[in-house]
C-alpha cells in the first residue's frame, strides 16, 4: 500500500496529465456551483442536505446550461457528494471529472476516453501511474445484449426486468467482464436511459455507454437528451417512483428544463478519478488511494 | 432487526432460522442502478458458507444468540462436562465439539459458550494457558538467539506444536489458544 506522500503525489500527476490533455485538446476548465437549489433527479441517487441547499451528486446540470448558453467544449474536476455510499468502491465525497462536447454525441466521448488513456502513455507529469494494468490496450467493446444473452442467459432490451438487471449486473456481468482491458458497455435499455437520449433507428436502446476497467465502473457517458417534454416526463416518472421507494421527490429544476430548448445535441461524460487512480495503481479499494477516509 | 445498511464483517444475523456470521461484505450500485449489498455468510451451526445479496432497505434479522460463563468441571469419557456458574446447570461438550480447543482446557477454567436457542454452537476460551513440555528433543547450545528456527514439543495430552529450541523438556510454556502457537516461556525447569 502506498504511504501517505506517494498517495498524494501519484493523484498530482495524474491530475496534472488529466488537465494537459483536456487543454491540449481545447476544453476549458468551467467551475460550477457545489450547493444546488435542487439535485439532479435520478431514481437511485440520493443528494446530502446543506443548509436550505444540496450538495451537488454530479455537475452534470450547470455543464448543460453553459452548453445553452454557447459553451463549446468544457471539462470540471471536482468533488460531488451522494448519500449512503460507501465501501471499497464507495465514498459519500468523491472526485468526478466531467466533459461536454457541443455538437458531439456519446461516440466522440469515446474517443475522448481513448484518446485521453494514451495521452497517459506519454505523461507529460513525471510520476503518473499510467499504463500500469495494461489498460493502454485497445478498448473492448460490448453491448448490453451481448453481454447479458451470454453471461446472465436474458437479453434485457427485449424484456427488461429493473430488478433482474441491477442483481445480475453485480453478481453475472461484472465479474465476468475482461480484466485487462479497458471494456465499454453501450447501447442500453431504454429503461437505464438517465439522461441520455434514445436511439434515432432503434428506441429501445439508449445511447449510452460504461468504461470498466478490471471489472469496476469507471466512466458513464450519454449522446444527452435535448428535449424538454422527454426530460421533464422523465424526472416525473422519477420522482414519483422516488417517493413510492420513501425517498425524497426533488423539486424540478425549472431553468435546466428550459435550457434544453436552446442546447445543441452534445455528447458528455463523467469519470470518477478515485476509482481511475485505484485501477491505474492495481489499488483493491479506495482506502489505497484516498488520503483521508470519511 | 437489522437495516442491510448496518451489515459489516463479523456481524451475526439469522436467516431461515440458522445463525449466520458476516464472513465479506461488499456495497456496489450498478451504473444508475439500485443499491446491492453483496454478502458472504457462514452458518454457525454447520459450518457451510454461501452468498447472498440484499436491496436497499431490505431487514435482517439479529442472530438469536446467547453467551454464558461456565467453568470445567470433569472429563466423561470423551465429553468435557462444563457447569454453568450461575445456575450450576451441566453441559457436555464432545472432543469432536470443541476441535482444537480440546487440549488447552484446563482444571477450573472459566469459559464462555455461546448458544442459539439453547444449542451450543462456540467455545472461547482465556486467550493464553500455561503448560508443562512433557516431550522434546534437547537444544542445540549456541542457538538459543535465534527463535526462528523451532522444533517439535508435546504436553501432558499430547497436543503437538512448534517451540523455539532453547524450551526443554519440564519448562513452562504459554500457549495462544485463539492460534495453537507457542508464545513464550514462563520459567525453566
Amino acid at each position: 500500500m502506498m504511504t501517505l506522500i506517494e498517495k498524494l503525489k501519484v493523484r498530482d500527476a495524474l491530475m496534472q496529465s488529466i488537465r494537459a490533455f483536456f487543454h491540449s485538446a481545447g476544453f476549458v476548465e468551467v467551475e460550477t456551483p457545489i450547493r444546488m437549489k435542487t439535485p439532479c433527479m435520478e431514481l437511485h441517487i440520493d443528494a446530502e442536505p446543506s443548509g436550505d441547499r444540496w450538495l451537488r451528486t454530479s455537475p452534470e446540470l450547470y455543464h448543460k446550461k453553459l452548453l445553452a448558453q454557447g459553451a463549446e467544449k468544457i471539462f470540471e474536476i471536482g468533488k460531488c457528494f451522494r448519500q449512503g455510499e460507501r465501501g471499497d468502491r464507495h465514498h459519500p465525497e468523491y472526485t468526478m471529472l466531467e466533459w461536454y462536447r457541443a455538437d458531439g454525441d456519446c461516440n466522440d466521448m469515446l474517443a475522448d476516453v481513448q484518446n485521453l488513456f494514451a495521452s497517459l502513455e506519454s505523461p507529460p507529469a513525471e510520476g503518473c501511474p499510467s499504463g500500469r494494468g495494461g489498460f493502454s490496450k485497445p478498448f473492448k467493446i460490448l453491448t448490453i445484449a451481448e453481454v447479458y444473452e451470454k453471461f446472465a442467459g436474458w437479453n434485457p432490451v427485449e424484456n427488461f426486468d429493473a430488478d433482474r438487471f441491477d442483481f445480475d449486473m453485480v453478481e453475472k456481468i461484472e465479474p465476468a467482464l475482461p480484466k485487462d482491458v479497458p471494456v465499454i458497455l453501450k447501447d442500453y435499455p431504454a429503461e437505464c436511459c438517465a439522461l441520455a437520449r434514445l436511439k434515432p433507428d432503434n428506441p429501445k436502446v439508449a445511447e449510452r455507454w460504461e468504461l470498466y476497467l478490471g471489472g469496476i465502473e469507471i466512466a458513464n457517458a450519454y449522446s444527452e437528451l435535448t428535449d424538454p417534454d422527454e426530460q421533464r416526463a422523465r424526472f416525473l416518472k422519477w420522482g414519483a417512483q422516488r417517493k413510492a421507494l420513501g425517498k425524497t421527490d426533488y423539486p424540478i429544476d425549472e431553468e435546466f428544463i428550459q435550457c434544453l430548448k436552446t442546447m445543441p445535441p452534445s455528447g458528455g461524460c463523467a469519470l470518477g478519478i478515485d476509482r481511475l487512480l485505484m485501477a491505474l495503481t492495481g489499488g483493491k479499494s479506495l482506502d489505497d488511494i484516498l488520503p483521508f477516509r470519511d | 432487526m437489522y437495516d442491510v445498511s448496518e451489515l459489516k464483517k463479523g456481524l451475526k444475523i439469522e436467516l431461515d432460522g440458522a445463525p449466520c456470521i458476516v464472513t465479506d461484505f461488499q456495497f456496489s450500485k450498478p451504473g444508475k442502478g439500485q443499491a446491492i449489498y453483496r454478502c458472504k455468510l457462514k452458518n454457525l451451526s454447520t459450518g457451510s458458507t454461501f452468498e447472498k445479496s440484499y436491496r436497499s432497505g431490505d431487514k435482517v434479522d439479529k442472530a438469536n444468540l446467547e453467551s454464558r460463563t461456565f467453568t470445567f468441571s470433569y472429563h466423561n469419557g470423551d465429553d468435557f462436562v462444563f457447569s454453568d456458574n450461575e445456575t450450576f446447570e451441566e453441559i457436555h461438550l464432545t472432543a469432536e465439539q470443541l476441535g482444537k480447543n480440546q487440549y488447552f482446557i484446563v482444571e477450573e477454567m472459566e469459559v464462555d459458550i455461546l448458544f442459539h436457542k439453547e444449542k451450543a454452537l462456540d467455545i472461547s476460551l482465556p486467550t493464553f494457558i500455561e503448560k508443562v513440555i512433557t516431550e522434546t528433543e534437547p537444544g542445540a547450545r549456541g542457538n538459543t538467539a535465534s527463535s526462528n528456527v523451532q522444533k517439535p514439543a508435546r504436553i501432558d495430552n499430547g497436543y503437538e506444536f512448534s517451540v523455539p529450541l532453547f524450551i526443554n523438556e519440564g519448562d513452562i510454556v504459554r500457549i495462544d489458544t485463539r492460534t495453537g502457537e507457542y508464545s513464550d516461556r514462563v520459567s525453566k525447569k
